[in-house]
């Protein structure tokens, strides 16, 4: 049995104008099925206002479903009585980094999640060595959080939800306000984690070099799941994705067009060197 | 019609034991009419290097002439300075805060003293270059999408008539059709109006799609300034400071290294393309 | 500009006084600043001046820091002087046109100086080796008996810590809305009070809007990490008193023990 799995997944809002009237009902997810494994790396993907933070909001416990259900490992989100525990077991990492620190010192907000869940007061100091060793920031363990690059910042949130031993990571938009080096790092820490600890990966972006490393990519548009599959199956349909607002990897694009020109090439081409090799052929 | 800066540095917290070099003897003409990239990991010193442009800094060594006349001897009219050397800053949006979209854009105009039927007509002007459509002019700015707002923002330093515009980061957080959108605007703009444009940008893609010259900032002071062809044949330099060359660039020179006769200095999609087809013998005979 | 403000800002090394458990701290400054106007004699004076500049000594934050950061403050220690040198009726020294300043109220304006100046470097000394998060836990502890009568002294607490975090990020912020401003022309400085006002609205809107947004952004990540409250929740770095703590007790006693036998002293002299 998957560790999320969401059936039929609806979430409607009620759009109100300036005085408060009630304007119209807007459905952010619509319909949405989705079953993630245990250890799985899933990339969501879609435009900004495509659902799919939304959706996010959901697997956490912090939206509740309008029409159909979420199970986070077996558990209704819709049940008060487990609501901390699906919290705990399904972390959450935002888009701004400096508005989900709470700590002053690295170590501090590490610990924070830990001293929520009541865990004995020797055990969080394990907890926040080793998952700020997990996503190599224990040498600024010290540090004052106004101190960091953006990327830091980002792998210390990160950091933050691995102390409450999750099962799974969502990680909502964690890329959207760094630079490439920043982005390149937090990849790299949530790869490992997802490779070294298996621990489960929903990974929400709109940044197309991101998903390459996934194991499925879901795209969403107007709150529905519109594409999935692997990365290679999503990534050779240029022009369904351009449809989407979205875009491709500037490689992929290239071997798009060549093509177009009657190069004979492989579909779905994702790195530098596979484009390489499949001309010289 | 220039920017010129002579020897311009800026250094944080001056007199004390944290001071350190944000700028270090920079040297730069941005003459009028170009497309400029400027490009430096963060902390390399763009953000001050912009901030100098417009007088809202001061060097700390250095003179930096605007037309010809110090941006920073006395009696001179440091309001009119910025009406002509329009600074959009990253996130603009969150800068909004009038009651409607068009009341926000009218800010600056206003606070150049002009009469209220020039300020409306400037702000109409700003909202139909970055594409605003009409209909939303008096919604609240607080109510519309991201990318939309964004616009309104821009427009906002555009209804100042500026002769220079300068972007930092305009496309962060946006979505890639949000971000080719919002580019492509500027260089319609840029087309239409031959004003100066300074972008600021960490994506090495959108510079070599639309500048036609890069500037590279490393610990404070320029490590580059060309055209992006040049520019991005330093890209093993680049690498060393945090950068990198478009993913095209990187595409030739494997090619090159399997065998094919490509010239490796394509920058852009179009001539990577066109590059490939004729080392491969297929160009369109 | 905003940034010069050091007042009370956690300075970090390593030193006896920053190891030393908050609590004590916190009584060590309130007794302390109590004792600052508990003596009308030069010798108290020095007694208080000595501590100080021992406690300073130990903390190991330089001196000239401390100092630039009362620079915002020196403004109104000049009106308390001005005020106290001014109005203090008694034996006239000097006057000009219609003032008149007094043996006693140079005696008393001097006093008021030195004791603002110790007041506001013992306390900064407090604030400067202390993190706001550990200042906090302080408080909390310290303040635990009235939690008995329903005060809710966790949430409290948790109030100040997140505001303390959260004052260099939005200093930041007003910086940068206030520079972008400036690009669209706005002015902050010229003009009367009512116009200075009405300027700062294009200010004041966009950073209330963004305290706001970060509010929405740090209640949903707390609650995402299982915050609830102070219920049911553990410490990562409890609150012991250690043995330095006690001893560090034992200092402050002999301080005003100290302070009580140099005014009888006096008294007797």
């Amino acid at each position: 049995m998957g560790i999320i799995q969401a059936s039929k997944l609806v979430f409607e809002y009620i759009r109100r104008d300036e005085e408060g009237n009630a304007e119209g009902i807007t459905r952010a997810v619509d319909e949405v099925d989705l079953d993630v494994k245990q250890g799985e790396f899933v990339a969501i993907l879609g435009h900004n206002g495509s659902g799919k933070s939304t959706l996010a909001k959901h697997i956490n416990a912090i939206l509740y479903p309008t029409e159909g259900t979420v199970l986070v490992d077996g558990k209704d989100t819709r049940d008060e009585a487990h609501i901390w525990e699906i919290r705990q077991k399904a972390g959450m990492v935002f888009q701004n980094p400096d508005n989900q620190i709470i700590g002053q010192v690295v170590e501090e907000d590490v610990g924070f999640g830990p001293e929520n869940m009541g865990v004995p007061t020797k055990e969080i100091w394990e907890r926040v060595e080793e998952s700020l060793k997990a996503v190599g920031m224990y040498e600024f363990r010290k540090h004052s959080p106004n101190k960091l690059s953006g990327g830091q910042k980002q792998r210390v949130s990160i950091a933050g939800v691995i102390a409450m031993h999750p099962k799974c990571i969502i990680l909502d938009e964690p890329t959207a306000m760094l630079d490439p080096n920043g982005r390149k790092e937090v990849i790299r820490a949530v790869r490992a984690l997802n490779q070294v600890e298996h621990v489960t990966i929903l990974l929400i972006t709109h940044y197309m070099e991101e998903v390459i490393y996934a194991d499925r990519v879901i795209v969403m548009d107007q709150g529905r799941v519109v594409m999935q599959g692997i990365p290679r199956e999503i990534f050779s349909r240029v022009e369904k994705l351009k449809e989407l607002r979205l875009d491709v990897p500037q490689v992929t694009m290239l071997a798009h067009e060549l093509k177009k020109k009657g190069i004979s090439l492989p579909d779905g081409i994702l790195t530098t060197q596979e484009l390489a090799q499949a001309l010289m052929q | 019609m220039a920017i010129i800066l002579d020897h311009v540095s800026h250094i944080y917290e001056k007199d004390t034991e944290m001071a350190a070099f944000a700028l270090k003897d920079v040297c730069l003409t941005i003459p009028d009419g170009q497309f400029i990239g400027l490009i430096g990991h963060t902390g390399s010193g763009k953000s001050t290097l912009v901030q100098h442009l417009n007088g809202l800094l001061a060097p700390t060594g250095g003179h930096i002439y605007f037309n010809g006349r110090d941006i920073h001897e006395d009696g001179f009219d440091k309001k009119e300075l910025r009406s002509k050397v329009g600074l959009v800053f990253q996130y603009p949006e969150h800068q909004l805060f009038e009651v409607d979209v068009f009341t926000d854009v009218c800010f600056g105009p206003k606070n150049l003293g002009l009469s209220v039927k020039e300020t409306q007509l400037r702000a109409f002007e700003a909202l139909r270059q970055v594409g605003f459509p009409e209909d939303y002019f008096y919604q609240s700015p607080f109510d519309l999408s991201g990318g939309q707002k964004r616009r309104v923002a821009i427009a906002g330093v555009l209804a100042m008539k500026p002769d220079v515009l300068v972007l930092d980061e305009p496309t962060a957080g946006l979505d890639p059709k949000g971000r080719d959108e919002i580019l492509d605007r500027i260089a319609a703009l840029k087309e239409e109006t031959g004003i100066t444009v300074v972008l600021v940008s960490h994506s090495m893609e959108d510079i070599a799609r639309y500048v036609d010259r890069i500037i590279v900032m490393n610990r404070g002071s320029v490590l580059f300034d060309d055209i992006p062809k040049a520019v991005f044949a330093h890209y093993r330099e680049l690498e060393s400071v945090g950068l990198a060359a478009p993913q095209v660039t990187y595409i030739m020179q494997a090619l090159r290294e399997k065998g094919l006769a490509v010239r490796t200095d394509a920058t852009t999609l179009e001539e990577a393309q066109r590059e490939i087809l004729r080392a491969l013998g297929r160009d369109g005979k | 500009m905003l940034r010069d403000i050091t007042l009370g800002q956690y300075y970090q090394t390593e030193s006896l006084i920053h190891r030393l458990d908050p609590r004590v701290k916190l009584v060590g400054t309130i007794v302390y600043i109590i004792s600052l106007f508990t003596f009308q004699h030069f010798s108290g004076f020095a007694v208080a001046a000595l501590f100080l500049a021992v406690m300073i000594r130990l903390s190991r934050v330089p001196f000239r820091y401390m100092v630039k950061g009362m620079k915002a403050i020196l403004f109104l220690l000049l009106l308390t002087v001005v005020f106290n040198l001014f109005l203090t009726p008694g034996e006239p020294l000097v006057q000009i046109w219609k003032l008149t300043i007094t043996r006693e109220g140079v005696r008393l304006s001097v006093f008021m100086a030195v004791r603002l100046t110790f007041l506001i470097i013992g306390s900064s000394l407090m604030t400067l080796t202390t993190t706001p998060n550990n200042l906090t836990d302080g408080m909390e502890k310290l303040m635990n008996p009235l939690k008995k009568v329903r005060v809710p002294v966790h949430e409290i607490a948790m109030m100040m810590s997140i505001a303390l975090r959260f004052i260099p990020i939005l200093m930041e912020e007003t910086d940068k809305i206030m520079k972008a401003q400036i690009a669209r022309g706005a002015d902050f400085e010229s003009g009367n009070l009512l116009r200075k006002a009405k300027a700062m609205v294009p200010l004041l809107v966009p950073l209330f809007i963004s305290a706001f947004r970060r509010a929405n952004d740090l209640a949903m990540a707390m609650e995402a990490r299982c915050y609830q409250g102070g219920e049911g929740r553990t410490k990562m770095k409890p609150l012991q008193y250690k043995k330095r703590d006690y001893l560090a007790y034992a200092v402050l006693l002999i301080y005003l023990v100290t302070l009580a036998a140099v005014r009888i002293a006096e008294g007797m002299i």
